[in-house]
């Protein structure tokens, strides 16, 4: 094989590893802050994507265009739950947690079941079959445009957490929840917002996978399975982790794929997971519990 | 004070010695009655094979009024849901038994169906097999279980006689192919078959490379782009509805058309490929058990099915499992009878001429297996199927090599 086919591997992986990258963002946002494990995330995203497919059935509205509304919807959808379903369970055992995101879970996948049945739904946008061909590079145009607004949202959200006064306050909850009490910060309503924001976050990457997978009602726990891999990989609570281990993740599957098996391709990305739990349990880019 | 004793008369022994007679004659009588037959339809109607099971559930939804049309009888549906899972198929044929079905057909998936199979002949309750093809299913001695889908072996030597009538009718020698299949016990047990047969069949081309992936691919871009770069003129393909679509969709984009595309299997002709796909769905051959569509029964369903169904095309799962419930009533018929035995008896004996699938007809050999079944080699153009081989049941022209995808609107 050419050099040409690894070129044009690498560069849609990368694309699709930022989509992948700001999906796990929102657990390690949620994680980081809240210090609850998400196992509802991959299921969040899907209703993200299915809001997607029903506008666009509808209305015929661009999922780059409804970006950012349906960031917001899941934003209040993430605030909600937060602040009237798991806040209860914020000092209950980690295992009463699991079973309530667990519960969510289900409930959205057979939810979503209900109304829209088992088959695969899907966005045809006028340039859904585009590529635009560089030499003998060919770059996907839905993968670009998702890359380029995964990026666009990234930096937005490492904006908000740097400069904004809400997002020094998050940081500095999940710095010292202690601190944060003493000084008076309303952390419920912190902590709802930090969900609001990992549910926007999963929302607008969910966005930006219609455009490159189908949806199903089943996906769901599939991308929870991935963003755990991806945020393990990168660092837990660690928002350039997150990034980073989707980045790795990706690139890992890929050339798995290409140099060997493809179907053992998902083999590769969870040794590359056991080897960082071996010589670096808290992940690439995570910060040691010591 | 006299007492009287009431004694037994002639008459008081007759009347009481009729009753006794009808009530142990009662079941025998009500399993004669002419009723409808009571069909306990087990099919995956949740889980990962919902599609196809819902898909199948459309066969039975078209059958009423074609077996009306013909003059069999009634038949009442029961319904099972495997949810693509072996253990609860297991658990449905007994419950579907226990609330009275008097005979069973399904399941699409051969694991399910092996288990309902084992069920259906431990408790002596008929067994029709729509759809599954694994072997063992049949080899087991089994004498309430018949089977109108054609075996692995027999869908692997079909698949690989009519890429021949196809080269043949096209007048093309293809040199080169690149073989891409699902890594699961189907897409391994095709790929071992189609190895173990091509010397047999003499295809003229040599397989470049063979691309295994995950079967719950979310992307299949490495994959599609380790077959372009085989530069192979044909791709054969042995997969589902999900992966077709992926597939497809990273032909267009890294902009490779192959001569043609040979499906071994299930996707590329269902319904919701074409519907996704639109004109990108047109061009691939899919070797598949198909209708006959020169056949008078095969014309009657397809307009039934336009009638209740005017959205979609007519397919494999509902071709066999609108035969399933047709050889369930034409048994019925004969056996005049709901007891298993006769029902069992009379499904052996059944001898269909005027069917809808591709084959001389329906007809079991000692075995319970339909041995008559042929594939056929069917080509999706403008959104429907067209079937171009073998001679006897095409209805079109093979158009060779597919359009490119590049110049499709």
């Amino acid at each position: 094989m050419g050099l040409d086919v690894y070129l044009n591997v690498v560069v849609a992986v990368v694309l699709t590893g930022l989509v992948y990258g700001l999906m796990a963002l929102g657990l390690s946002v949620i994680f980081g802050v809240v210090r609850v494990v998400n196992f509802a995330h991959g299921e969040m995203m899907s209703i993200a994507m299915y809001i997607a497919v029903v506008l666009f059935a509808a209305l015929r509205l661009d999922p780059l265009v409804m970006l950012v509304p349906i960031a917001a919807a899941m934003f209040v959808f993430g605030y909600a739950l937060q602040a009237r379903l798991i806040n209860p369970f914020i000092t209950r055992p980690e295992s009463s947690q699991f079973l309530l995101l667990v519960a969510v879970a289900i409930i959205i996948v057979n939810t979503l079941l209900i109304i829209f049945g088992p088959d695969a739904q899907t966005i045809q946008t006028s340039y859904a079959y585009d590529s635009f061909q560089l030499g003998p590079l060919i770059v996907d145009a839905t993968k670009l445009y998702a890359g380029a607004a995964a990026i666009l949202v990234t930096c937005v959200l490492f904006a908000f957490f740097r400069f904004s006064p809400i997002g020094k306050a998050i940081r500095a909850c999940a710095d010292n929840y202690t601190g944060a009490l003493v000084v008076g910060l309303d952390v419920n309503r912190l902590y709802a917002l930090t969900f609001g924001i990992g549910a926007a976050c999963v929302g607008a990457a969910g966005v930006m996978m219609t455009l490159i997978v189908d949806v199903t009602p089943l996906i769901g726990p599939t991308y929870t399975l991935l963003a755990f891999v991806i945020v393990i990989t990168g660092g837990l609570g660690s928002m350039p982790g997150a990034l980073l281990g989707g980045l790795l993740i990706g690139l890992t599957e890929a050339l798995a794929g290409l140099l060997f098996v493809p179907s053992a391709k998902s083999m590769f990305a969870f040794a590359i997971l056991v080897l960082v739990l071996l010589f670096r349990p808290q992940g690439i880019l995570g910060k040691s519990a010591s | 004070m006299t007492r009287t004793r009431m004694l037994p008369n002639r008459r008081h022994l007759l009347a009481g010695a009729a009753a006794t007679a009808a009530a142990v004659a009662a079941p025998a009588i009500v399993r004669a009655q002419s009723g409808p037959l009571k069909v306990g339809v087990i099919l995956p109607r949740s889980g990962f094979e919902a599609g196809i099971g819902q898909d199948c559930q459309r066969g039975v939804d078209v059958t009423p009024a074609i077996l009306k049309s013909l003059g069999l009888p009634e038949l009442t549906i029961m319904n099972g849901d495997t949810e693509s899972n072996v253990d609860t198929a297991r658990e449905h044929a007994e419950k579907l038994i226990s609330d009275g079905a008097q005979i069973l057909m399904g399941a699409f998936d051969s694991g399910q169906t092996t288990a309902v199979a084992q069920v259906a002949e431990q408790k002596g309750i008929p067994l029709v097999i729509n759809i599954g093809s694994a072997p063992e299913i049949t080899e087991q001695g089994y004498k309430f279980v018949v089977r109108n889908f054609p075996t692995v072996p027999m869908l692997l030597n079909d698949e690989l006689a009519e890429q021949k009538d196809v080269f043949d009718i096209a007048g093309v020698a293809p040199k080169t192919a690149v073989f891409m299949h699902v890594n699961d016990l189907f897409g391994t047990g095709m790929s071992k078959g189609i190895h173990g047969l091509m010397p047999k069949y003499n295809l003229p081309y040599t397989i470049l490379d063979e691309i295994a992936y995950d079967p719950a691919a979310r992307d299949l871009s490495v994959e599609v782009t380790k077959a372009k770069a085989t530069n192979a003129e044909i791709l054969l393909v042995v997969g589902r509805l999900n992966d077709a679509m992926l597939l497809t969709r990273e032909l267009v984009k890294q902009r490779w058309t192959p001569q043609a595309i040979f499906s071994m299997g299930p996707g590329w002709y269902e319904n919701q490929y074409a519907k996704t796909l639109g004109k990108l769905s047109d061009g691939p051959i899919s070797l598949v058990p198909w209708y006959d569509p020169n056949k008078k029964l095969a014309k009657a369903l397809l307009a039934e099915f336009a009638k209740v169904f005017p959205d979609l095309n007519m397919n494999t799962n509902h071709v066999y499992t609108f035969e399933g419930l047709l050889i369930i009533a034409d048994a019925y018929k004969r056996a005049g009878s709901t007891d298993p035995k006769a029902l069992a008896e009379a499904l052996h004996a059944t001898n269909i001429v005027d069917n809808v699938s591709i084959g001389p007809g329906i007809k079991f050999d000692a075995k319970g297996q339909n041995v008559g079944l042929k594939c056929g080699a069917v080509q999706n153009r403008d959104g429907k199927q067209v079937t171009v081989a073998p001679k006897e049941a095409a209805n079109a022209k093979l158009e060779w090599p597919m359009k490119s995808y590049q110049d499709r609107a």
